[in-house]
């Protein structure tokens, strides 16, 4: 008797617990997949309220069609905030690959200074120094390039990175890089051949922050970027969503906004493991 | 050449040395693109932004130099006092509402149970998508015609004529919480779920058994054990918070009648709109003091305990 009660009181704190986890995943899903689904109904259906959010008139992909029509087009953006995204990652992990060993493995002159300069980079905004990034960069005659962008977007990448990959350098035992040594590596071969595969979670992780990092950006690209041809996602959508283009289409905004957000899940997903890494290493530190 | 000398003939100790010795300036090249980098992109730009609040500085011809002129002009600059007051107003709201939320989700997923790990990675989802794409999504969510809730609520006849949630400021300003906090609070959850994790099991066990109730566990142990992570979370809420601008600037720009415009939203507007960019860097280094006080609050909160503190 005791037992049935205490089995129906499991299960109803089960149940109560799932109901709850259902509907809170539910409310967290629920704008993604709305805004997903919501792309593929035709244009006339799509500025309708998306009651429901599914496509009731038919399978449509005239709203990324349109999307394309707008300013220089969806692909032209699409291609700016790919070439942005893969050159930041590129850089940023070969920058603080090669600075983590440098600050994990040597002593040299001003060491402690420059990691606590470039770690103490995260206290300050860069939101306050942009008009002189701005300067900089015209001064470089990077003004209104990707490649300008790029390099603003790789440091501020630095501190996290660069912390995530003295922190990966440290953990790897020194013995092995005496065994290398003995069998007569140099500094470079050793680094690539025999530390790189012993810290390669850590730069999956620093080159996953860098992705979404970029990809992300808004206030940057948008101060940075002033020509059309040079908008990133973010900057295009916004100025389309503004009316900038004539009447707002909402239907392109949410293919739009499926663009952008689609590869951010997609890598989340897979490589979820190292994300939460990242953050872990973020908050323990 | 000299090297394979030394290692061969030298004793141990001197060859370390000498190893050393050569190595140092290695290091130093292994740095040198970062500390390059930081240089151009942030040191430089630092020392620029103090130099040029210090001058009336237009986009087009000559700047001149003006002392504490911008600053002056800042003190009388009520717009940026109230643009300041609402970003303030905004921290405190929107940091109690993610934790509010976040908090009961951390707790909900601490403990490796069936479909815990599904729960998480469902709650987690909109922190991944930037600030851009969600305030795009909830533009067209909010919109009044296009939209889903004013239609939505329409249908179900809880409304009797369409509401516009962006035309007055209440509406309005919870509706960019509502938003802040679907795409936050899983991020503050994990970050809260590390401290609840790191919590001794048998500290809650021996409590139960004193006989404590939930309530007096979670006061007497779980809050007092979570102070470091409490106060990361609570940092990185309030330092984003205060440097909110591309939901302002995408779903309200800045209105209804300017009431949402940030401390980031006005330099914005000062320095790239208005082009004064003397007076945007003057404007700028008020906001970096604030952001610098605040992590060295930081520094101070997350200070290793002392003993068992």
């Amino acid at each position: 008797m005791a037992r049935a009660i205490s089995a129906r009181g499991k299960l109803t704190a089960r149940l109560a617990r799932h109901s709850t986890g259902i509907i809170a995943s539910l409310l967290f899903v629920a704008p993604i997949v709305w805004t997903v689904l919501s792309a593929f109904k035709p244009a006339a259906e799509a500025r309708l309220p998306p009651l429901p959010p599914w496509p009731t008139t038919g399978f449509s992909l005239e709203n990324y069609a349109t999307l394309n029509s707008f300013g220089d087009g969806l692909w032209v953006s699409a291609q700016n905030s790919i070439y942005v995204s893969v050159m930041t990652v590129i850089l940023s992990v070969i920058v603080s690959v090669l600075a983590g060993y440098g600050f994990s493995r040597f002593r040299f002159p001003f060491k402690d200074l420059f990691f606590v300069l470039i770690l103490s980079t995260i206290m300050i905004p860069f939101q306050s120094i942009l008009t002189p990034i701005f300067l900089v960069l015209t001064k470089l005659g990077l003004h209104n390039t990707l490649t300008g962008l790029v390099g603003v977007y790789v440091t501020l990448q630095l501190p996290f990175s660069i912390f995530m990959m003295r922190n990966a350098f440290d953990a790897v035992p020194r013995e092995i890089e005496e065994a290398a040594r003995m069998d007569g590596a140099n500094n470079a071969t050793m680094l690539v051949k025999v530390m790189l595969p012993l810290v390669w979670p850590g730069v999956v992780t620093i080159a996953l922050f860098a992705f979404l990092g970029a990809w992300n950006e808004f206030l940057a690209a948008l101060v940075l970027m002033t020509d059309q041809s040079k908008f990133t996602l973010p900057v295009m959508m916004t100025a389309l969503q503004s009316g900038r283009f004539g009447a707002i289409d909402w239907g392109a905004v949410q293919a739009g906004v499926t663009v952008m957000m689609v590869p951010c899940l997609i890598l989340f997903l897979a490589l979820q493991r190292f994300y939460i890494r990242g953050l872990m290493a973020g908050a323990v530190k | 050449m000299t090297t394979i000398t030394t290692t061969t003939t030298a004793p141990p100790r001197v060859r370390k040395r000498v190893g050393a010795g050569r190595r140092q300036w290695i290091g130093l090249i292994y740095v040198a693109p970062a500390v390059a980098l930081v240089m151009v992109f942030f040191v430089i730009p630092l020392g620029m932004t103090a130099w040029m609040s210090l001058h009336n500085w237009p986009l087009m011809g000559e700047h001149s130099f003006i002392g504490l002129g911008n600053y002056w002009a800042i003190l009388r600059d009520t717009r940026f006092w109230n643009a300041l007051r609402f970003t303030g107003y905004y921290t405190l709201i929107v940091t109690i509402a993610i934790f509010a939320v976040a908090f009961p989700l951390a707790i909900f997923i601490e403990r490796p149970r069936p479909f815990t790990n599904l729960y998480r990675t469902m709650f987690f989802m909109p922190a991944v998508v930037g600030f851009a794409s969600a305030s795009l999504l909830w533009s067209w969510l909010l919109n009044v015609d296009s939209g889903l809730f004013s239609p939505a609520a329409y249908d179900l006849g809880l409304i009797d004529r369409k509401f516009n949630l962006l035309a007055t400021f209440q509406p309005a300003f919870w509706s960019i919480i509502a938003m802040v906090v679907w795409k936050v609070a899983g991020f503050t959850m994990i970050i809260l779920m590390t401290g609840l994790q790191s919590i001794p099991q048998d500290l809650q066990e021996a409590a139960v058994i004193d006989g404590a109730g939930p309530f007096a566990r979670f006061r007497a142990i779980t809050l007092p054990l979570m102070r470091r992570t409490l106060a990361l979370a609570l940092i990185l809420s309030v330092a984003g918070s205060i440097l909110a601008f591309d939901q302002f600037y995408i779903i309200l720009r800045g209105g209804p009648r300017n009431q949402t415009l940030t401390a980031v939203y006005w330099i914005f507007n000062q320095s790239f709109v208005s082009f004064k960019l003397g007076y945007g860097a003057a404007l700028s280094m008020v906001l970096l003091v604030i952001l610098v006080a605040l992590s060295l609050v930081q520094l101070w909160l997350l200070r290793k305990p002392e003993g068992l503190d």
